[in-house]
């Protein structure tokens, strides 16, 4: 089980609370677990990635395990605890502006 | 009985604003989609409880918002609330708008130092919904572009004839970016559209959508290089009054204009306003040349003159200009109307409403003469739409 965390307006869109919980079949990666996460909920689509280029939106950041992974490849394994469902993979907004 | 709801987009937020005929008692909901910002929302001519909205985010991009009973519950088209999950690819793509390259290839356009910028998807500023069919909606967008959904919003074309007019290259962001802010639909000929961008200008297609030809001949614009160029100009925002589809009037960057045919000529009718900047403009429901505007200081200061909030209103077709200020601040007031920030209803005694950058939102019941504020304290304001409920 692999654990996601969103921003508060994400969790709006989606209609959930607290942590995402999501089965990701194979490889454990950022594309993998996006496409996890977009399918269950498909009102994120374009939200976290542009609609055409897949790209991570530029304000938007990814961590895990105290670590800044916005800049990994997107089929690069996330860590361990990430895919053993220890560590939650986080979804967050970077800070920009006052 | 008769009504009245009244759509606010703001930076933060939705609110919908509804009275009876009289419209002294006002019930406020809000906010909706509370922390984005809200665009633009319009209700659809051929059903009222259809609802569609602009939500959009620096951070998470673009996303439609419809409502079909009246503003009371939202969904994203094509993943309605509640509905269960199903895993796989998503059914629709409500928020994906994506140029068509195939028919119009991705040219560039003028940047704002003058050398050539790639053509973005950034968000939509306007949504028209059809006159005639509630599931048929346009949308604006800028980058500069027009969009149609045929499906109540679940699923977005572009209309490519335009960004491939040619001219795009020439085309410039304003201020705000390089936006597709005006959209107006003849009530006398579906295939007649007019729309306006900033900065480009005008334009009109009289064959649905499939050819666009600009529409800007008489505009002058000190600030580009030709300044009667056939593009280039800022126009703010255009109104038409639907009982005289083929007279236009236009609020541009500097100067207030009208065409009486369909927008192949233009006249200047700034008159007599204090200034002749601005950003909306509207017609009066009942009398085609009684016209609003709200006059702007400068293009560098962006309020009100003198702190005065006053609407002028020509009664004659432009030229000759009135203050409207019974109701309004007269002092120490500095806010700023933006484009799409003013309607009027239809009710036998045309209202008129305006919100700004203040977050008030103003009413009057007697076509100008007399204000009031519905709300005062509202995130600043982006957009006022009203429908006339029967």
């Amino acid at each position: 089980m692999i654990r996601v965390i969103l921003p508060q307006h994400l969790r709006t869109l989606a209609q959930v609370r607290g942590e995402v919980e999501l089965e990701v079949s194979g490889p454990v990666t950022q594309r993998s677990v996006l496409d996890a996460l977009e399918a269950r909920y498909p009102m994120l689509r374009g939200t976290i990635r542009d609609q055409g280029t897949q790209q991570r939106r530029a304000f938007l950041r990814f961590f895990a395990c105290e670590e800044d992974l916005s800049h990994e490849p997107p089929d690069a394994p996330l860590p361990d605890a990430v895919a053993s469902g220890t560590e939650p993979f986080i979804v967050i907004g970077a800070i920009a502006g006052g | 009985m008769s009504g009245v709801r009244v759509l606010v987009g703001t930076r933060k937020g939705a609110f919908i604003l509804t009275s009876d005929g009289k419209r002294e008692q006002w019930e406020v909901s809000g906010p909706h989609f509370a922390g984005w910002e809200i665009y633009h929302l319009k209700g659809s001519p051929a059903d009222p409880n259809r609802i569609y909205a602009s939500q959009t985010s620096g951070w998470f991009g673009q996303i439609i918002q419809r409502s079909d009973d009246g503003g009371k519950t939202w969904h994203q088209p094509g993943t309605p609330a509640g509905a269960p999950v199903v895993p796989g690819p998503p059914k629709s793509a409500s928020n994906k708008f994506a140029y068509d390259a195939s028919a119009s290839p991705l040219a560039t356009h003028q940047w704002y130092d003058g050398t050539q910028h790639p053509w973005e998807f950034k968000r939509v500023w306007h949504l028209e919904p059809s006159l005639t069919d509630p599931d048929a909606v346009y949308a604006g967008v800028e980058d500069a572009a027009l969009f149609r959904s045929t499906d109540g919003g679940e699923n977005w074309k572009e209309l490519p004839g335009l960004r491939g007019h040619g001219t795009g290259p020439k085309w410039q962001p304003g201020a705000g970016g390089m936006c597709l802010h005006t959209i107006i639909l003849d009530p006398s000929d579906p295939n007649r559209i007019f729309i306006a961008i900033s900065a480009a200008g005008a334009f009109r297609t009289d064959d649905g959508g499939k050819t666009w030809k600009p529409i800007n001949r008489g505009l002058y614009s000190q600030y580009i290089p030709d300044p009667r160029a056939e593009v280039g100009h800022c126009v703010h925002h255009v109104a038409m009054n639907p009982s005289r589809p083929n007279v236009l009037f236009m609020q541009k960057h500097w100067d207030v204009m009208r065409s009486n045919d369909a927008g192949d000529s233009w006249q200047e009718i700034s008159g007599n306003l204090p200034t002749d900047f601005g950003f909306v403009i509207d017609v009066h429901a009942h009398e085609p040349e009684t016209i609003y505007v709200v006059p702007i200081k400068s293009d560098s200061e962006h309020f009100v003159p003198d702190g005065k909030l006053r609407v002028f209103r020509s009664r004659t077709g432009g030229n000759e200009w009135e203050p409207l200020t019974k109701g309004l601040p007269q002092s120490n007031c500095y806010v700023n109307v933006l484009r799409d920030a003013m309607a009027v209803d239809s009710l036998d005694q045309c209202g008129v409403y305006f919100g700004t950058s203040g977050g008030q939102v103003y009413a009057s019941a007697d076509a100008g003469d007399s204000w009031a504020p519905i709300v005062r304290d509202l995130p600043a304001v982006l957009s006022v739409e009203v429908q006339t409920l029967v």
